[in-house]
C-alpha cells in the first residue's frame, strides 16, 4: 500500500434535485413530447437518473414555430437588450455552478475536477463573451442581420459547453434556437431550459427538445430553420450537408478528428507529457480535437515513452463525483464498444498495447487509459477517430516529416507542437492544415479564439468574431 | 567518493558516475551540461502545481498527512534576536510538539548557536541542522564559507544547509559554485548537506532546474528551495521542478537526493499541497522525513491546530497552542 493514499473525497448530489421525469421546452413552458420516453443514465453506475421526453417531428414543428414567433421581438431588440439577458445568464450560470458541474459529471461521467474547473467556467465566459458583442455587431464586419431560427444539434462529450458555444452567439446576434442536445446526455441542457425562465428570456427564444437521431433529423429538415449548426461525427454530418444541400440554409459543421501532439527532441519533457496526457485523456478522450495521435522524434521516442507510462501510472480512475478522480467513466455502452472494437483492431493490426495497472469500478463503463506504440500511419487505430482514452504512438525524425504526417489525415481539427525553439513553432503552425494549433499546450479553450475544421473535420468556426459570422446574414 | 562508489555496485550505475562526473572536467562542460536538460515551460508547470494543488485531501488521508508533515518540520528560527533561550524553548518543542504529535525532524538554527541546539535534543533522534557559508547572500569568500560551516559540524550540527553564490550563477560560473558545494561537502564531514538554491533570485524555472542539477552532481545530499530571506521563496511549481529534478537524477545516476522547500509554508493546506507534489511526482520513495523536509517556523502550530481539530471536531483557540 502506498504511503500516502487518498481518503475518497466524494462531491455531495445534495445540491442537484432531479425529477423522475422531464418534458421538451417549447416556448417557455416545459411540455410532454409525443414519442416515446427513453431513461437517461449515470455511466458510471448504470442508474437511471430521469425519464427523458422524445420530441416528434410534430414537436419540433412546434418549437420551430414558437421560435419564429419569438425572432420578431428577439432581432428587434436593441443589442444592448439582447446583452443584459445574456449577461444575466452568464452570471446565473456562475451561481449555479457547482450544481450544474455535479449534474453534468452524473449525466455525462467525466470527473467533477474537470466539471467544476474546465467545462462551467468556459460555459459562463462563453455566454459573458457573446454578452459582449450583442451590442458592438456593426463593428464586427458581418452585419448586423440575423439569420432567424437556428436549428442547433449538439453532442454528448461537452453537453453544456457546446449547447453555451451553439446558443451564445445565435442570440447576441438576435436569433432565436431550437437545441437538440444528445439523447445520452439531455440533463444539463434542460437546466438551462430553467436558467432562461430564471433570466426572463421571452419564451420561444430557446428551445429545448430531447431525443435521439431522429429528432435531430427533424430539427436539421424543418423548412423553416434558416440555419443548421451541428457539432458530432463526421458520420452524420455527411447526413446533414446532405439534407441541408439545395435549400438557403446556412450550415457549420464541427466533426471528427485525429489531431497530432508533436513532440521536438528539444521539448520541455515534464510539460509535454503533461500535455500529451491532457491532450487524450482529458473528459476520457472524448473529445473532438484530442491529441490522440502522439508523433515524438524518434531522438527521444525512449525517454519520452518511460516518462508517460511513469505519468499514466498516476492516473486515478474511478468515480467521476471524486473530487480527486483524474479519468471518469466512458459515456455509453455503445461508445465503450466503439472504443473496445478499434483497440483490438489495433492490436490484431499489430500495435503495442500498454495501460498502467488501474482497478477499474465492475459496474458502469469503463476503459483504462491506453497507449499503442509502434503504430504506423496505415493502421486503423491512427486513422480512424477512437473517441476514448487511447493514444497512437507514431515517430519521425525531421519537422518535414512531421508535417507531412500530422496533415496525412482525412481529419484537420487541431495539432500540437512542443519544442522550445519559437521559429519552428511559426513554421509549423504555418504548414499545418487544422483549425487550432496549440504551441506547448493542449485542450485549450477561449471564447475570445475561434475553433473549427479543415476537410473532414468540418466548416465554419464558432468562438471568438468569426463565430459571429455563421449567426449573421453577411 | 567516486572511487568509492565504483567498488560492487552495478556496471550501469558505474559508467554513469564516471559520465556525470566528466560534466564538471571544465566550467564549458558543465555549462554545455547544465543548458543541455529539457527547458521547462512557465505556463505548463505552473498549471501542473495549480491542478495539484486542487487534491482533496480530508479525513483518514487528512490525519495521515498532517502528522508526516510534523514529522517531516525543519522547526527554524533565524533571526538576529535569537539567543540560547529561545533556541532551547523550541528545541523542547520540537520534541514535544503537543499532546501526540510525532517529533519533528530537524531544528534550524545559526552556527553560534548549534552548540546549545544540540545540548537540547541530545539523544532524541531530532537533528540538528544549521545554515552557514554567510547565510543568506553568500556573499563571502570561501574561506569564511568552509570556517563557518567547520564552525557548525564541530558544534555538533547534522545537516548543514549552505547557499549558493547566486550571483555566481546568473553571471554563468558555475564552475564556482560547483567547487564551493565541493569544498562545503568537504568540510561537512559526515553531517548531511543541504544546498539552498534560493530560487526566488534565480527567477526562471530553467535555472531552478539547473541549478538542481548542478547542486546534485557536486554532492549536494538535500537541495532546498530557499532561505526564507527571500520573496518569493517555496512555491508549488518550483518544488515540483525540483522534485522532478531528483527524481531524473536518481534514474540517471542510481543515488537519491532530498527536497526541502522552506519559507513561506504557513498553512497545513500548504504543507499538504507539498506532500500531493511529493506523492506524485517523486513518489513514495520520497515520503519520508529522511528524504523530504518542510523549512518552516509557524507551519507547526497550524498543523496541531488541524491535528486537534480533526481528533476533536473543533478548533481551539490559538492561546491552546504554544508560542515558542
Amino acid at each position: 500500500m502506498a504511503i500516502f493514499e487518498y481518503a475518497p473525497a466524494p462531491e455531495s448530489t445534495d445540491v442537484v434535485d432531479i425529477k423522475p421525469s422531464y418534458g421538451l421546452f417549447i416556448n417557455g413552458e416545459f411540455v410532454d413530447g409525443s414519442g416515446p420516453t427513453f431513461k437517461t443514465i449515470n455511466p458510471a453506475t448504470e442508474v437511471p437518473l430521469a425519464e427523458i421526453a422524445t420530441a416528434t417531428s410534430d414537436d419540433v414543428d412546434r418549437a420551430v414555430q414558437a421560435a419564429r414567433k419569438a425572432f420578431g421581438v428577439w432581432s428587434a431588440l436593441p443589442g444592448a437588450e439582447r446583452a443584459k439577458y445574456l449577461f444575466r445568464i452568464a452570471r446565473i450560470i456562475q451561481e449555479r455552478a457547482r450544481e450544474l458541474a455535479v449534474l453534468e459529471s452524473l449525466d455525462n461521467g467525466k470527473p467533477i475536477r474537470e466539471s467544476r474547473d474546465v467545462d462551467l467556467p468556459l460555459v459562463a465566459a462563453h455566454f459573458f463573451y457573446y454578452a459582449g458583442w450583442a451590442d458592438k455587431l456593426e463593428y464586427a464586419g458581418f452585419g448586423t442581420k440575423a439569420l432567424g431560427v437556428a436549428g442547433q444539434v449538439i453532442p454528448w462529450n461537452f453537453p453544456l459547453l457546446m449547447l453555451a458555444w451553439k446558443i451564445a452567439p445565435a442570440l447576441a446576434c438576435g436569433n432565436t434556437v431550437v437545441l437538440k442536445p444528445a439523447e445520452t446526455t439531455p440533463l444539463t441542457a434542460l437546466w438551462f431550459a430553467d436558467i432562461c425562465r430564471q433570466a426572463d428570456l421571452p419564451p420561444g427564444v430557446v428551445n429545448i427538445v430531447t431525443g435521439a437521431g431522429d429528432t435531430g433529423a427533424a430539427v436539421v429538415a424543418h423548412p423553416d430553420v434558416n440555419k443548421v449548426a451541428f457539432t458530432g461525427s463526421t458520420e452524420v454530418g455527411r447526413i446533414i450537408a446532405r439534407t441541408v444541400a439545395g435549400t438557403d440554409k446556412k450550415l457549420t459543421l464541427e466533426l471528427g478528428g485525429k489531431a497530432a501532439n508533436i513532440v521536438f527532441e528539444d521539448a520541455a519533457i515534464d510539460q509535454a507529457v503533461e500535455g500529451i496526457v491532457n491532450g487524450i485523456f482529458f473528459n476520457q478522450g472524448h473529445v473532438c480535437c484530442a491529441g490522440s495521435r502522439l508523433l515524438v522524434q524518434e531522438s527521444i521516442q525512449d525517454e519520452l515513452l518511460d516518462s508517460l507510462k511513469r505519468r499514466l501510472g498516476t492516473l486515478r480512475v474511478g468515480d467521476p463525483l471524486d473530487k480527486n478522480t483524474d479519468v471518469g467513466a466512458i459515456n455509453s455502452a455503445d461508445q465503450l464498444a466503439k472504443i473496445r472494437e478499434l483497440s483490438e483492431i489495433g492490436e490484431s493490426e499489430g500495435a503495442l498495447r500498454w495501460s498502467p495497472a488501474c482497478e477499474l469500478p465492475e459496474r458502469g463503463f469503463w476503459f483504462p487509459p491506453t497507449i499503442f506504440t509502434g503504430v504506423a500511419q496505415s493502421h486503423t487505430i491512427a486513422r480512424d477517430e477512437i473517441f476514448g482514452p487511447v493514444l497512437s504512438v507514431l515517430t519521425f525524425r525531421t519537422p518535414a516529416e512531421a508535417v507531412e504526417k500530422a496533415n496525412n489525415t482525412p481529419y484537420g481539427l487541431s495539432a500540437g507542437i512542443w519544442t522550445e525553439k519559437g521559429s519552428r513553432i511559426l513554421w509549423m503552425a504555418d504548414k499545418l492544415r487544422a483549425g487550432v494549433v496549440w504551441a506547448n499546450t493542449f485542450n485549450k479553450f477561449d471564447p475570445a479564439s475561434p475553433f473549427g475544421g479543415y476537410k473532414e473535420s468540418g466548416y465554419g468556426r464558432e468562438g471568438g468574431l468569426l463565430g459571429l459570422e455563421a449567426y449573421l446574414d453577411v | 567518493m567516486e572511487e568509492e562508489a565504483l567498488v560492487g555496485d552495478a556496471v550501469m550505475v558505474s559508467t554513469l558516475t564516471t559520465s556525470l562526473a566528466d560534466v564538471a572536467a571544465s566550467g564549458a562542460t558543465l555549462r554545455a551540461f547544465l543548458h543541455g536538460l529539457p527547458g521547462v515551460d512557465r505556463v505548463g508547470a505552473d498549471q501542473r502545481a495549480a491542478m495539484l494543488g486542487t487534491r482533496s485531501i480530508k479525513t483518514t488521508a487528512k490525519a495521515k498527512a498532517i502528522d508526516l508533515a510534523i514529522s517531516m518540520v525543519d522547526l527554524t528560527t533565524l533571526e538576529g534576536a535569537d539567543t540560547a533561550g529561545k533556541v532551547r524553548a523550541m528545541c523542547i518543542k520540537a520534541l514535544r510538539p503537543g499532546s501526540d504529535a510525532p517529533k519533528v525532524a530537524a531544528v534550524c538554527v545559526y552556527p553560534d548557536l548549534v552548540a546549545v541546539a544540540a545540548e537540547a535534543v541530545r539523544g532524541s533522534g531530532v537533528k540538528v541542522a544549521s545554515v552557514a557559508t554567510a547565510f543568506p547572500s553568500g556573499r563571502s569568500s570561501l574561506e569564511v564559507k568552509v570556517s563557518d560551516t567547520a564552525l557548525a559540524v564541530a558544534a555538533g550540527a547534522d545537516e548543514i544547509d549552505m547557499v549558493i553564490d547566486r550571483g555566481a550563477f546568473l553571471s554563468g560560473d558555475y564552475m564556482k559554485i560547483f567547487e564551493e558545494i565541493v569544498a562545503v561537502k568537504a568540510a561537512c564531514g559526515a553531517a548531511h548537506l543541504k544546498v539552498i538554491l534560493e530560487t526566488g533570485e534565480l527567477s526562471t524555472y530553467d535555472n531552478v532546474r539547473r541549478a538542481s542539477w548542478l547542486a546534485m552532481l557536486a554532492g549536494a545530499d538535500f537541495i532546498k528551495t530557499s532561505t526564507g530571506k527571500v520573496s518569493p521563496a517555496a512555491t508549488l511549481p518550483v518544488t515540483l521542478i525540483m522534485l522532478e529534478a531528483v527524481r531524473d537524477f536518481r534514474d540517471a545516476t542510481g543515488r537519491q537526493v532530498g527536497v526541502k522547500p522552506a519559507g513561506g509554508i504557513r498553512t497545513t493546506k500548504d504543507a499538504i499541497k507539498n506532500l500531493v507534489l511529493v506523492n506524485e511526482t517523486a513518489g513514495d520513495d520520497w515520503l519520508t522525513p529522511e528524504w523530504f523536509r518542510l523549512g518552516a517556523s509557524s507551519l507547526l502550530n497550524d498543523l496541531l491546530m488541524q491535528r486537534q481539530k480533526l481528533a476533536t471536531g473543533r478548533y481551539a483557540g490559538p492561546d491552546y497552542f504554544t508560542l515558542d
